[in-house]
């Protein structure tokens, strides 16, 4: 098999204030025509860099500073901007991340294939449009004739991926860059795509570079995989191979890392990550330690923690309709139901895992129980009392306490204009846990090394730290109002996955030293399987099945269930 | 669409109201009507007679809807200056405003428009000096700019009129200066005068939204497709920029019809900016609140316009039946 | 000292960009000469401009000390009453800045109040305020200045007028620009607003003003320092355009606006000084203050950059 793609030891650097920054470090990589290569690696490894390299489209001020790029027969570095650009599209071509915000929103689907076409073929306008509509109808788009002439906001997120990969290929080029063609899309859809981009790499014989930073993605699609780290490639080879077998230690404890859907394991093994031995441990405050914290934590003994004794929350024919009622300036809106008829009974000390696509209404679940959307029927009972919902729940009511949330997106739920310092303590003083100044202080440190952080990091600003330090600090956060139930909104989905296995690590270690009971929100099955006791499946706002969670793996009983499961890309080899 | 275009009008509507409110606040509790009407030497008996004839001794409410029924009539009463009826007055001076500002945002957009994508897509000496031009544009006040617009082209070189409307033609009640040469010469100081800010607003925003969506996905999407940078600039970027860009020349012709009162101030160009001008000098509290109704209600219409055309060019608004 | 340095690690980037920016620097050196000229003129001008007594018409109308006729005691000139030029321009500036600042603090004060509510509370409210921001963008900025000041002339006698203008023009200047910063910062709410540090709050039960002005305001301080610096550009040239018009400050306290209005009646006759040294003033102070809130749009953008 003679490369269509070769790139050799190429150098990619970023001039930044703090001096040239190296994103590709040596890269080799081969792909034929035919052939899926994974691009694998985590935030920063410089996968979509190698991307943005073979199309020339690196982001300015980046440049290539060294190395080759080979793209049948041709050296493409160094290649004028005019030459360059003849072959984007002809040739080459590539396919966007989020399907939302890659089609022009003021074109027709009709005018941004045709135009593309015509750019590259010496074709009539009609040939085009029939061209076009051929190709769309492969790419799985029903009643494409009727549909061509609509706007891409007309259709849903994976018929525009469809469109996406339709205008990628209508050029007939010989190579694709997918970067993170499925991340945006759900997983049923996500299975349906890969399958799709799978077929026309073998009907047409394109080379396909897969970048993404799914692991399972890479097992099911990819014909060989390209591991890297940190701007270099740590392990390459058959997926099987590489994946099944690994050599390289960083692949291995990569593997270990990602949550399986076949068994549940106690604790994940922890990658070292690097940027945890930046901050230096030597700052600390006087008598804070992580036992403090502990003790301090563990010290208003709750009562009742012995676990599945009695429910803790029990969550009985609840409703939520969102602008209902509102009188618009004609008529009655209708409203959207985004759950209807939920019953969720949540035991003490236990972990229950809610499961769903999105726009499942998952979210919605959480905000109903914290009291952030009002209810349109159905009550809550918290610890054997009503639970007021939405405005009626008092400011000062007791649960607003024993209730703490870990949030999904570690960038906006922490406020970037305060010290970590003030935003741990503030909890503390808000529920006057503490008036003691000193206490406070020793307090936050204390956490913070429960946690895992460094003391040194109440000195300094949110935005010093990467996602996994800052979803630490917003478990510590949650952890300091001494809760008794904690709602886990998604908390590692932005997170790569060696950070999520610390987080998800962390979270049981917590849920066993302080009997926490946990209603744990995620799109991922596998971080379910890891994390929950029992499971409860929601799709378009209702409950499909709740079950034992080693059931519900073994032997789901709704049909919906066993699809998610089936489409969830698995590691099993 | 349709419901759409009622709610609007209802708004627009809920603005003017507001609008005449102030201007009828303006006409009945600043200084009293009827003291600015009649002579010193009337009798205070005389005096309640016109009040009363005039409806002032009514409640606020009726004479708040009298008021507002007049304007909806067309009849805004009487100079307390000249003494005129008001809307012979601003019928005589609208013309000269509206041509002025007409040209002015012609240069504004004829100019600032390519400029703007220009400065956006290429770097080096031009665009930097396009760049340092604008900033001292938005800096520099019109009155300014006016003053040595005529001490150059006026005075030093005598080229062109620094004064006035110059020879004009009678169209019906419309008096226009674009129907002889020297009423083109004196349009062109104050034209440039006017529109020089307008002009360097317009190339930033262009230039400013430009930059944002040449980031976007999309763009870089059909960069990887190959499709021509001309295409690529002009129909799919450009086109994406329009709707911001629309909304500001909106919000401009406000600009521009208020600093006409600066510039006919400074060339002395005989339009509604130097009667209102003049209004406020001598405190003519009805030509005040009539022209401030008439710059509300060009100002209302001019937001529909807006509206109207982002249903020309945004789908995404047409199908969403405008919501907000 | 930990406290300094804190600051100055959240800040650094700015202060990192300020020093590579020669245009930033140079304009900041600007500005503060204007400030710092304007604030001290009681101390470095020759004279009092505001002070009749101590002026004598003989002269007026002095070119500059540099060319024929000048007068050594006038480095640039005098205007018609003998005033000498650069005394009246301090003066000016002062009383320009003066307007201009309390312009833009009553602005800001009021604008961000009720953008910050109108951001946060949404609904009826928002649509309320909203409809009363349209309502004054309708009337543009002159125009609304105007109105206030020619209402001030109908409702105060004569001799109050003059000594209350300042306040007139600053309130009748700050009303018209309290919407552009009431609607960035609604803007800039409802993205925070929807972001999660904030429903953390509302979950924990925190007041709402409390959650507003404690943890929503210092995260719109980027946008309101922008709208701060150029609406302080704006309030300059539009007092000085006000007073140009004649409509602004009384003219025994000339500002820099008044003493072009003055300078462009000896235009013709050849005495260019008067109208050309207090323009390149305004100029200059209002191209450094642009400057630098271009500085700050780029810099606190991080979109654009």
């Amino acid at each position: 098999m003679s490369a269509l793609l070769s790139i050799e030891n190429l150098y990619v650097n970023f001039p930044t204030r703090f001096g040239e920054f190296v994103a590709l470090d040596g890269v080799n990589l081969n792909v034929a025509a035919g052939e899926i290569h994974g691009l694998v690696g985590e935030s920063g490894a410089g996968k979509s860099t190698v991307g943005a390299a073979v199309m020339g489209l690196l982001q300015s001020p980046g440049y290539v500073a060294s190395g080759k790029i080979v793209f049948a027969g041709e050296n493409l570095v160094g290649l004028n901007n005019d030459a360059y650009h003849r072959l984007r599209g002809d040739r080459i071509s590539m396919i966007f991340q989020d399907p939302q915000t890659s089609l022009n929103p003021l074109l027709t689907i009709a005018t941004q294939m045709i135009e593309t076409i015509r750019q590259h073929r010496h074709v009539s306008a009609s040939d085009a449009r029939n061209q076009a509509i051929a190709l769309l109808a492969e790419t799985g788009i029903n009643d494409i004739e009727k549909r061509i002439d609509d706007y891409p906001h007309q259709f849903s997120g994976g018929m525009r991926q469809r469109v996406v990969i339709g205008l990628a290929l209508c050029t007939e080029p010989e190579l694709i860059i997918a970067d993170e063609p499925t991340t945006a899309l759900d997983v049923s859809v996500q299975k349906q795509i890969l399958k799709l981009i799978r077929t026309l790499c073998r009907e047409r014989n394109i080379g396909i570079v897969l970048i993404t930073h799914d692991i399972g993605v890479i097992n099911e699609t990819a014909d060989r995989v390209t591991v890297l780290r940190s701007g270099r490639v740590i392990e390459s080879g058959n997926t099987k191979d590489v994946l099944g077998k690994p050599k390289q230690t960083y692949t291995k404890e990569l593997m270990a890392a990602v949550p399986r859907l076949d068994k549940r394991l106690d604790r994940f093994k922890n990658i070292v990550g690097e940027d945890d031995k930046v901050i230096d441990d030597s700052w600390k405050v006087p008598l804070a330690s992580a036992s403090f914290a502990t003790q301090w934590l563990l010290s208003e003994k709750n009562e009742g923690n012995e676990r599945n004794s009695h429910p803790l929350l029990t969550v009985s024919n609840l409703d939520v309709t969102f602008n209902s009622g509102q009188a618009s300036w004609f008529g009655k809106n209708k409203g959207f139901k985004a759950l209807s008829n939920i019953n969720i009974d949540l035991m003490n000390g236990e972990v229950l895992g809610v499961v769903g696509e999105s726009g499942s209404g998952k979210s919605t679940l959480a905000k109903a129980i914290v009291g952030l959307v009002p209810l349109s029927a159905g009550s809550m009972e918290f610890k054997g009392k009503m639970l007021p919902a939405g405005k009626h729940r008092d400011r000062h009511h007791p649960s607003r306490r024993v209730i703490q949330m870990v949030f999904q997106d570690p960038y906006s739920s922490l406020n970037n204009r305060k010290t970590v310092e003030s935003i741990i303590a503030e909890p503390i003083r808000f529920y006057g846990l503490s008036h003691d100044e000193v206490e406070i202080k020793k307090l936050v440190a204390s956490v913070l090394e429960l946690v895992g952080m460094p003391q040194r990091a109440m000195l300094k600003y949110p935005h010093q730290f990467s996602g996994g330090q800052r979803q630490r600090i917003a478990v510590a956060r949650a952890l300091v109002a001494r809760p008794e139930f904690l709602i886990c909104d998604e908390p590692t989905s932005a997170l790569d996955v060696s950070i999520q296995a610390q987080i998800l690590n962390l979270l049981k270690d917590l849920q066993q030293t302080f009997g926490l009971s946990i209603l744990f929100i995620s799109h991922n099955l596998a971080v379910i399987r890891q994390m929950a006791d029992r499971v409860v499946v929601i799709k378009n706002g209702e409950v499909v099945e709740t079950s034992n969670t080693e059931q519900f793996f073994s032997a789901p009983s709704k049909t919906y269930s066993q699809m998610l499961l089936s489409e969830t890309p698995s590691l099993v080899f | 669409m349709l419901s759409f275009i009622i709610r609007r009008l209802l708004q627009s509507l809920f603005v003017m109201l507001a609008v005449s409110l102030i201007a009828f606040s303006l006409f009945r509790f600043v200084g009293d009507p009827i003291a600015q009407m009649v002579g010193q030497e009337t009798s205070i008996e005389d005096q309640e007679n016109i009040r009363e004839r005039l409806g002032l001794n009514d409640p606020m409410p009726t004479q708040y809807a009298r008021f507002v029924g007049n304007l909806a009539k067309g009849e805004f009463g009487f100079s307390y200056r000249t003494r005129q009826p008001v809307n012979e007055l601003i019928l005589s001076r609208l013309p000269a405003t509206l041509e002025l500002g007409a040209v002015s945002l012609f240069i504004s957009l004829i100019v600032g428009i390519p400029a703007g994508i220009y400065t956006a897509l290429k770097r080096g000496f031009l665009s930097n000096a396009l760049l340092v031009t604008t900033l001292v544009g938005i800096s520099i006040p019109t009155f300014v700019i006016g003053i040595f617009l005529i001490y150059t082209f006026g005075v030093a070189l005598g080229w062109l009129p620094t004064f006035g409307r110059g020879e004009t033609v009678q169209l019906g009640w419309w008096q226009t200066n674009f129907l002889t040469l020297s009423g083109w010469k004196a349009l062109i100081l104050p034209g440039i005068t006017l529109g020089v800010y307008q002009l360097t607003l317009t190339m930033r925003l262009v230039r400013a939204e430009m930059q944002e969506v040449l980031k976007t996905d999309y763009i870089k999407f059909a960069t990887a497709r190959g499709i021509n940078y001309r295409s690529l600039y002009l129909h799919h970027a450009f086109r994406n920029t329009l709707v911001p860009v629309i909304t500001i020349i909106g919000l401009q012709l406000g600009g521009i019809i208020a600093f006409s009162i600066v510039t006919e101030s400074v060339f002395q160009w005989p339009g509604m900016g130097l009667l209102f001008l003049d209004s406020i000098r001598y405190v003519d509290i009805p030509v005040m609140s009539v022209y401030l109704v008439l710059i509300a209600l060009i100002f209302v219409m001019i937001n529909l316009i807006v509206d109207l055309a982002y249903f020309a060019i945004d789908p995404r608004v047409r199908h969403r039946g405008g919501d907000d | 000292m930990i406290e300094s340095l804190r600051r100055w690690s959240i800040e650094n980037e700015l202060v990192y960009l300020f020093l590579r920016s020669p245009g930033a620097l140079l304009a900041a050196l600007v500005a503060l000469l204007c400030v710092g000229g304007a604030v001290l003129s009681p101390w470095i001008a020759a004279n009092d401009p505001y002070d009749i007594a101590s002026l004598d018409i003989l002269d007026s109308l002095i070119p500059p000390s540099w060319s024929d006729g000048g007068d050594a005691r006038f480095l640039i000139g005098t205007d018609d009453q003998g005033r000498d030029l650069l005394a009246a321009i301090l003066y000016g500036t002062r009383l320009s800045l003066l307007v201009g600042f309390l312009a833009i603090t009553f602005a800001s004060v009021l604008g961000v109040t009720v953008g910050l509510m109108a951001g946060y509370f949404g609904g009826r409210f928002d649509a309320i305020v909203m409809r009363i921001a349209d309502v004054q963008l309708s009337l543009p900025a002159i125009l609304t200045a105007l109105l206030i000041d020619g209402i001030a002339r109908g409702v105060l006698p004569q001799g109050q007028h003059d000594n209350l203008m300042i306040m007139v023009l600053t309130v009748a200047i700050g009303l018209s620009l309290w919407v552009n910063f009431a609607r960035t910062v609604r803007a800039t709410t409802f993205v925070e607003r929807n972001k999660e540090y904030v429903q953390s709050c509302e979950i924990m039960g925190m007041h709402p003003f409390r959650i507003m002005f404690v943890h929503i305001l210092p995260n719109t301080m980027g946008p309101i320092l922008v709208i701060l610096t150029v609406d302080l550009a704006v309030a300059v040239l539009l007092e000085a355009t006000l007073s140009f018009l004649g409509v602004g400050v009384p003219a025994n306290q000339p500002s820099l606006g008044t003493l072009i209005r003055i300078g462009t009646e000896y235009m013709f006759s050849g005495e260019w000084w008067i109208v050309i040294f207090p323009s390149a003033m305004l100029i200059l102070m209002v191209i450094s203050i642009n400057l630098l809130g271009d500085f700050l749009r780029d810099a606190l953008n991080p979109r654009i950059r």
